[in-house]
């Protein structure tokens, strides 16, 4: 009797701690950044503050529901100024420069950014100090075609890469303010111009 | 001797550059050369200077309260030092709050010393002309943790309630690039430009968030603690700048150290 009694608890008790759900923990660290934290440079409290797709991903450990994932992204999409000239691609040297650039958007920048692209990618053939965080981009218009479609794709992508995979750890850099819209030209000649070593 | 022999191997080093186009899953030979080089760094290790001026803080009658640090209680009881390092970040009953090394010793030094937060967090981190007191406090009270295993408590709720907040903190993602302590080190095997990248969820890669640490930087040749490390972060993540021994760099202290439970601590290192 004493024994199916404590059977009993013992099964109450692992069905009370399946049935309770995890504690989301995510209020308790805002309200703490939130209260530790202070403006700094150009670095406002703002940025502590989640976005609709920020909050999404960070609700959904970066895995949203496909519904909601489709929502937002047409949403970004729809954000994306495109270039009122119509030409997507600038020089793709100047393009080096800006894909070499680590720098901008912290407290301790003053403004300007550049794109950090090898800080996560591998780029031009001539760099081998690339991070692995994102794919390698050697060769990316010659794996993918030079046509008008990849050239929106490439432009597209760095202006808001959440426009095509919400969660993705790209920064979207044109949505932002980031990089200006001659910068992001100039990194798509980098990776779509046919003379750019690149697509050597 | 000793000195030819380091100047051997940065000229290895050196001499490894243009760094070699390293894949993902193979060590990174730069990175193994290093660690040649701090091993034999870490025989003659400047932060040995720092360790040595902290003992010195340690004791000294100082500040308005005319008082040393010997009465501090570092979770092991009043002027305990030996082994406490390895065991916080932990629950301080009388500040009501988790608190990692420094942030502990910074409390001390208001407590007992009656100096004044406002005055400790002006200049919190070094520089080439200045190290800051704490800085050099928690070389001293880590020094006294080496070769002692790292056991961060998680007996007390609010221990483990700090740990699960750490762990939040660690996985959200705001600011301008959308980054979170995650993006950089969540996943195995990545780099930024050439540098390695630990995955600082899994224990075995956790303990490199601790080992080294309070460290002579060679970048700069300063002495910096784990505060310096979690702020730098922050400014790297494009998010504002967190408090100075705050309830946030302690939460995410608690998060990396407990990860890294059961590893053996080597004391104070050196960092590129």
């Amino acid at each position: 009797m004493r024994l199916a009694f404590a059977a009993l608890m013992a099964a109450t008790g692992l069905l009370a701690s399946c049935a309770t759900p995890q504690r989301d923990h995510r209020p308790d660290a805002v309200a703490m950044m939130k209260r530790d934290f202070h403006a700094m440079g150009i670095a406002g409290m703002d940025r502590l503050n989640e976005d609709s797709v920020q909050a999404a991903c960070n609700q959904h450990q970066d895995n949203p529901p496909q519904g909601v994932a489709d929502k937002l992204q047409k949403e970004q999409l729809a954000a994306i100024k495109w270039p009122a000239d119509g030409r997507l691609l600038g020089d793709w040297k100047s393009g080096e420069r800006i894909a070499q650039d680590g720098r901008g958007m912290t407290w301790s920048d003053k403004g300007g950014a550049g794109g950090s692209c090898y800080n996560c990618h591998q780029i031009g053939p001539r760099e081998s100090s690339f991070g692995t965080l994102g794919p390698s981009l050697y060769q990316f218009a010659k794996l993918r075609g030079y046509g008008a479609d990849i050239q929106r794709y490439a432009y597209g992508k760095i202006y808001n890469a959440k426009a095509y995979n919400l969660c993705s750890q790209m920064p979207r850099m044109g949505h932002v303010g980031a990089l200006t819209e001659q910068q992001m030209k100039d990194l798509t000649a980098l990776l779509m111009d046919p003379a750019s070593p690149v697509n050597q | 001797m000793r000195h030819a022999l380091v100047l051997g191997i940065v000229a290895a080093i050196a001499a490894a550059a243009p760094w070699p186009q390293a894949t993902a899953q193979v060590p990174d030979p730069t990175a193994a050369e290093f660690d040649k080089f701090r091993e034999i760094m870490e025989q003659d290790n400047p932060a040995e200077l720092f360790e040595m001026k902290g003992e010195e803080l340690w004791r000294a009658r100082r500040g308005p309260k005319n008082a040393s640090l010997e009465q501090c209680d570092l979770g092991l009881g009043p002027g305990v030092v030996k082994g406490a390092y390895a065991r916080m970040p932990r629950y301080f009953a009388d500040a009501d709050r988790v608190m990692d090394a420094e942030a502990r010793i910074v409390h001390c030094m208001i407590t007992l010393q009656g100096f004044t937060y406002a005055a400790l967090a002006k200049q919190p981190f070094s520089s080439l002309t200045r190290t800051p007191d704490p800085v050099s406090l928690v070389t001293y009270v880590a020094a006294q943790s080496r070769g002692m295993k790292i056991s961060a408590p998680q007996s007390h709720p609010k221990e483990r309630a700090t740990y699960e907040t750490g762990k939040a903190i660690f996985f959200y993602r705001a600011g301008a690039f959308d980054f979170s302590c995650a993006s950089c080190h969540g996943s195995d095997d990545k780099r930024i430009r050439t540098q390695p990248l630990p995955n600082f969820t899994k224990p075995q890669q956790a303990i490199r968030a601790v080992q080294g640490w309070p460290g002579y930087r060679m970048t700069g040749g300063v002495m910096h603690s784990l505060q310096w490390r979690m702020n730098d972060c922050f400014r790297q993540q494009r998010f504002p700048e967190p408090g100075y021994a705050s309830e946030t760099v302690s939460a995410l202290l608690a998060y990396l150290t407990v990860n890294a439970n059961g590893h053996v601590y080597r004391g104070p290192g050196i960092k590129r």
